[in-house]
This record gives C-alpha cells, structure tokens and sequence, in this order.
C-alpha cells in the first residue's frame, strides 16, 4: 500500500510551540534591553554582545562536533546565552575577554554536562563570574552613560549600588535609576526595557512572574527591614536582569509552582545578604548560581502530590 | 453557579489542562442515519473487560437485536447483531491496541428484521434494572466502553448520594454527545429520572462545557421541569478545557471530592456516566431494542462532507467515510476516537466499535511530524497535567528503568489524556513514555506477585514432606 496511513501514539495535536520558538521570543524580549544598552554606552555595546554571540555560537557548534553529537546551534539557546553575559559584562571590556567569557559559558557550563536542557548552573553566570575573577580590574571599569556613540570615557568610581550599601549618598534619582542613567553592565541598568521585555515573555506564556516578583518583593521587603532603602535596591546592581531573565531559566530552576517560590525567596535573601554583608557588591549572580545548585533539593522536597494522594509516601525518589 | 464560600470554590477548581482548539465544525449538523451495510462485523472484545464468545454459529441466520456473542464472566457485555442475515464467517481483526480479537461477520439481507426478543423489559425493582441493562448489552458509549450494569452496581452503594451525567465533550471535534443533547434530551432527563430512582440517589448534576450554550438551556429547561424536593437535576455549566470531561477531573469540578489514586468514582459517592449512555437507557427501557447502533462524529480536515452519522456497530469505517462523501484530500492519519486521546488506525477496515464515538480522518495540514529533541525543563507538562504529575520526573525513572519510583511519582494515576505532549515545546512523546512507564510497572508487579505464590508453593510441599516423616 503506498503512503501507508501515520500511526503515532497519541495526542494527534500540538500546540504548536518550539524550543527555537520560545528562544526567538526571549531574543524579542531581550531587544528593548540591547536598543537602551546601544543609546546609553554606545555602539561598544553592540560590539561586546555581537562577540559574546558569535563566540557562543563557535563554542557550541565545535564542541557538538568535537564530543560527536547531533548539531544544536539552530534551537538558537547558545545566542540566548550570548546576549545575557554580554548584558553582564561593562560595555568598556576588551571583546578578547567576552569571547573567552562566551566559550567559558558554552564549554563549561552547558555541553560538558549534555547541552542544553542538562546544565545546572546557568550558563551565563558562570561566565560572568569566571570573568570577574579573571579580569577583575576590566570587569569593574564602568563607562559612563550617555556619552554619545564614540563613548570612551570610563569611570572606575563605585556604582550607585556600592555607594548605597556603604551608607553614603549617591546622586542619582530614581527615575535615573530606572530608565539606566547609571554606571553598571551594559543589559541590566535599563530597567524599563527590562520590564518591557518580562511583560512580553509574561504575555507570550513563556515565563509565569512567579519568580521575578517574589525574588523582587523578597529583596525589597529584606533589604526595608535591614534599614536600606528598597527602591534604591530593587533599581539598582543586576536584580532586574536576574530576576526576569537569569532566575527564570528553564533549565537550572525548578519544574514545579511551589518549588519557583522557595527558589525566589532564596535567591532574594542571598542577594541581600551577600549585598549587605559580604564583602562583593554585587549579590545577584552568586545568589542565582548558590540556589541553582539547590534546585534538584528543592524540587524533590516541593514535588506536587498526585490527584487524589492525601500524604506524602515514605522513600520518594 | 452559587458559591457559598471560598473553600467550596477553592475544591471546585481543577488544575492543569490546555486550551486544545475546539473545531466543533459538526456541532449544528443533524444526524444523518446511514442506512444498514452490505455485512457488519462485530469484534468480541469491544468493552473493558473478558471478551464475548459466540452464541451462534456459521451459517445460523440473526435478527436484529439478536444476542450474538455473550461471556459467563461478570465483567463484561453481551453482543447484539444490527442487521438481520446469515453469519457468513469468523474472522479475526487487528485492534489499533495492537490486540487481536475474533470476530463475527454478518450479512445483511437487506430486510432488517427484528428478533423477537426485542421488546421494552419488565423492570419492577433493583435486580430486574440490573438485568436489564446488562441485556442491552450497554457500555460506556463515551468512549471507555465500561460495562455499564458493573457501574451501577457499586460496592458501597448507600454511600452513593450523586450522579453525574457526562456531557462535557471535552475533545476538539467531537460533537455527537451535543447531537444527543440536542436531538434527545427528554431521552437524558427520563433516563437521570430512571437513575434516580434505581440507584436511590438524590442528586443528578449533568456536566455540560460552556462552548455549548444551546444544550445548557435545553437541559436545564427539562431538567427545571423533572426536580422536586428531594431529587434535584442540576445542569452544571463548566469552562471548556480539556480534559474537563475526564473522569476525576469531572467529579472534581461537580462536587470538590477528589477520587484517590487506585479507587473508583464511587469510593467518594459518586457515579459517573456518558450523556449518550443515559439517553439509551431510556431507549431500552421503552422499546427493548439493544445497542446496536450508535452516533459517531465523522470529520477531520479530509472529510468532504463532515457530519453526525447514526451507524449500525459493525460497520466497516471505509463505508461511513463514503456516506460523508468520501475524502477530499489524502488521509494521512485516522483516527478512531478524538485527536488528544484517539487511536491512530492502520487501515480504514476496521468496524465501528461500542467505543467509538469519532472517525477523523486529518490531510497533511493537520499533521506534526517534528523530531522530538531534548527536555529543556520548562515545565509546561507540569503545569498542564490535569493529575498533578511530573512527567520529567517519571520520565528519568523510566530510563533508569526505576519501577519503585515511577509508581511512587504516581505514574499509574496518568490517565494519557495527552496534555503534556501536547504543550511541550520540545514535542517529546511524553504520553508514549507514561504507557511504556505503566507497563513496565505492570510487569513487575506480575512478576513479584508470581515470586510469592512460587514462594509460598514452594513452602507447601517441605510440609507435607515433613509431616510424611520422609
């Protein structure tokens, strides 16, 4: 018989979504981020996240390649990848380092553990952080904001961020603040392109806001009762970045509602403890990296219980 | 909808579920009767249960409504011809399941005559109802096909105290239920009267999903008409969200009670039963004549002329796609049943079954054929799972080949409604790895109950050895 009849097991229908697909729209929503990161540091910005990608991309198709497995650049994550660490880095680093920072990401903490969907920590994280102990002094020279395309100026004074938390007084309104009129990391100072962005993954159901709002409340409500002000803390250092596009990561959060929030809440504390009393300014990219570790934890101990189940059984898996 | 207070709306809530698209394209199509075949071909096995043997032999000549195939053992169903001929033959079919059942083919003759024994049953109390409903052969004709004189015959049966008439229709496509609704409803409202008073149970909710407004009002309008003190007909309008007409996710969004794992609707005073099925009760009750027919929904985007067709059991499913004017674009899959839950056949020479409710035949538009690639953990199958499981989870258990585990993360609960596979983005055969799961689960609890009865065998024999004094 030609063209013989499709048996498949069922469902016979698909929602129609792809893994390429719901990347492509975290792309979308990182757009708002990269245009303000362009208008605020200048065409260097463009420069440090097309590095970061393009080595990202390289890393992931040599080593599928290389460890012999079928080719993933096309689901398009290793771009994803590429973005959100140029977004941690100053726009002011030498693109050799981002390149370094991007194998880093791809090599380390994504395909030496199965690629995507098998990572841990995530990706770009560790790149981040790999940097900052590397080139400590590169990654801790911010450029100063609106300077027009030829930006060159740098500044190596503390972000408003560190100005706070050792009590002084920093002279940036809020409203500065929010729109990204501040020294940091070219993807995280714009905060209004950032909400952008979560309100168009919240919209297109690629994110649920669980997470970014109780990691957000969960900071703002520490960092109130430890006596600093919260709104400074909530605009300020990579909270906005993390919270919507790094803490909600598929792969290194937990699967199920309950476990999202204890995972949150963590990150929120860590993020203010490491702010307030450790001695790195910056709490958002250890706070993430520490609970992503604990995920599998917490995934086991915040597991739903089947319909009907009235208690939990003995000896779970 | 009254909500007395927030913990009663809070239990009534059902998680999980996707917005599968709807595509009621038959909805407002009167159903057709499909005059009787040239032969029908009726399975043994067409209900959950011990299959049927034949009561009549080749070359014996049956009358519609004539008991054909019947079993001694208590789950099951008795099998009546649809047409009146000869038996021509016994045959064996290849089940979509991947079971082989005998078979027994009839030949029509053309005159339809009816059996003798066809005629309304004298039900005076309890025993003679059950009687009677297992005589007329029905079984859950939503798709399940549970024999329905087992259903009513519940373990605890002072402890049930609700009825649930099934009429969500929850699968796209699928509107014969509707047609039932619309065609027959004093047909439903006489049969949940019948209910009522045989299985002495004071509440009747008939579940109707809000894409179908029409039959809400027509329900309730009888329904208004039938409830007196102390026997209430409530008609229960609910979103319409796949799978809402699953059993237990049903029960739930009717009366907040929660049907644990293992146990049946009745262990929480509950009995659920298709809309179809009570309508035909109420049938059978006025005139005697068995199940040997029933309505199917015939549609798909290769259907010329989709529609609701009134089909004799045992027609061969080729003829009922050339009496909806055969298929305007090659067929690349059919489907017996709807497309989340539907069983994708190998050929159109299959007979119509008491289980089948739906033929769809999909063109190459409706096809999605994507490699599945790797479980990224975005949890979409978790949100969506109508039964609280964590198909990844359970997945990993199955590769590692961890039976203890896939029972413990509750792999048998699955009911393969299809939710998961169907929103993940990664178009992993999830559904696929639950059944292999529960099969696997099977096998080794057949295996370790066979362990100890070897076991125990193997005790016996050292006593009597002893007790000989050997």
């Amino acid at each position: 018989m030609e063209n013989p009849l499709i048996i498949t097991s069922s469902p016979h229908l698909h929602c129609g979504m792809t893994t390429r697909g719901v990347m492509l729209d975290v792309l979308i929503a990182l757009s708002p981020a990269a245009a303000a990161s362009i208008l605020l540091f200048g065409w260097r910005s463009a420069a440090v996240v097309l590095v970061c990608v393009a080595s990202c991309i390289a890393a992931e198709y040599l080593s599928r390649i290389i460890l012999k497995r079928p080719q993933t650049v096309g689901d398009l994550s290793a771009v994803v990848t590429g973005v959100l660490l140029a977004f941690n880095l100053p726009a002011s680093i030498p693109l050799w380092q981002a390149a370094i920072g991007g194998v880093v990401a791809i090599v380390v903490a994504k395909q030496m553990f199965g690629g995507l969907g098998q990572n841990f920590v995530n990706p770009a994280l560790v790149g981040r952080i790999v940097l900052m102990a590397s080139f400590p002094e590169d990654m801790n020279r911010w450029v100063t904001p609106l300077q027009g395309a030829s930006g060159v100026d740098t500044m190596t004074s503390a972000t408003p961020l560190e100005v706070v938390i050792q009590g002084g007084e920093m002279n940036y309104s809020l409203q500065e603040l929010f729109v990204g009129i501040r020294p940091g990391s070219l993807g995280e100072t714009c905060v209004l392109a950032l909400i952008l962005g979560g309100l168009y993954l919240v919209i297109r159901r690629v994110i649920s806001p669980t997470i970014p709002l109780v990691y957000i409340g969960t900071v703002f409500v520490m960092t109130w009762l430890l006596g600093q002000n919260p709104f400074i803390h909530i605009l300020s250092g990579g909270l906005m970045l993390g919270a919507i596009f790094m803490a909600t990561d598929y792969t290194t959060t937990p699967i199920n509602k309950t476990g999202k929030i204890v995972f949150a809440v963590g990150c929120g504390l860590l993020t203010v403890l490491i702010r307030v009393f450790g001695s790195l300014p910056e709490g958002v990219s250890f706070a993430i990296v520490i609970m992503n570790i604990l995920v599998p934890l917490i995934e086991r101990a915040t597991r739903p219980l089947p319909f009907g189940e009235k208690r939990r059984l003995r000896n779970e898996r | 909808m009254d909500i007395t207070n927030i913990k009663e709306w809070v239990s009534l809530r059902t998680k999980g579920g996707v917005h599968a698209p709807h595509r009621k394209h038959t909805a407002d199509c009167e159903t057709v009767v499909m005059p009787p075949p040239e032969r029908i071909i009726l399975a043994m096995s067409q209900h959950i249960g011990v299959p049927c043997k034949p009561v009549v032999k080749v070359g014996d000549y049956v009358e519609v409504g004539q008991v054909v195939a019947d079993s001694d053992q208590p789950v099951s169903a008795p099998i009546h011809s649809g047409v009146s001929g000869k038996v021509a033959a016994m045959t064996e079919l290849l089940l979509p399941g991947g079971l082989k059942t005998a078979a027994l083919m009839i030949e029509s003759d053309g005159e339809q005559r009816i059996h003798e024994s066809v005629k309304p049953p004298v039900v005076e109390n309890y025993d003679d109802f059950i009687k009677a409903v297992r005589a007329s052969g029905l079984v859950g004709l939503g798709g399940a096909g549970f024999p329905a004189h087992i259903k009513l015959q519940p373990r605890n049966f002072d402890a049930v105290d609700t009825v649930i008439v099934n009429a969500a229709e929850c699968e796209p496509y699928i509107t014969s239920d509707y047609r039932e609704c619309m065609e027959n409803s004093w047909d439903i409202v006489s049969g949940v009267q019948t209910l009522m008073e045989f299985l002495d149970t004071a509440r009747v909710i008939i579940a109707v999903e809000k894409n179908k407004p029409a039959a809400i009002s027509e329900l309730s309008r009888i329904a208004a008409e039938v409830t007196r003190a102390g026997h209430e007909v409530i008609v229960k309008p609910l979103p319409a969200r796949y799978p809402q007409g699953a059993e237990k996710v049903l029960i739930q969004a009717c009366t907040g009670r929660r049907v644990p794992p293992g146990k049946l609707p009745s262990d929480v005073g509950c009995i659920v039963m298709n809309v179809a099925s009570v309508a035909f009760l109420s049938r059978y009750l006025k005139t005697g004549m068995p199940l040997v027919d029933k309505r199917v929904t015939v549609d798909g985007s290769a259907i010329s002329r989709p529609k609701n067709v009134r089909v004799i059991i045992g027609t061969p499913i080729h003829e009922v796609i050339s009496f909806c004017g055969g298929t305007k674009f090659k067929t690349r899959k059919l489907l017996m049943g709807g497309p989340m839950m539907g069983l994708a056949l190998m050929n159109d020479e299959l007979p119509v079954l008491k289980q089948n409710n739906a033929i769809l035949a999909l063109s190459e538009e409706d096809i999605q054929l994507t490699e599945p690639s790797t479980c990224i953990r975005c949890g979409r199958c978790v949100s969506a799972c109508p039964m609280n499981l964590v198909p990844p989870s359970i997945a990993a258990a199955y590769q590692n080949k961890d039976t203890n585990a896939m029972e413990k993360l509750g792999v048998m609960t699955c009911m393969e409604c299809g939710c998961c596979t169907y929103s993940c983005p990664a178009h992993r055969q999830i559904v696929q790895t639950m059944r292999m799961g529960k099969g696997d689960v099977r096998k080794a609890a057949a295996a370790k109950a066979e362990a100890t009865s070897t076991a125990k065998a193997e005790n016996q024999p050292a006593k009597q050895a002893v007790t000989a004094g050997k």
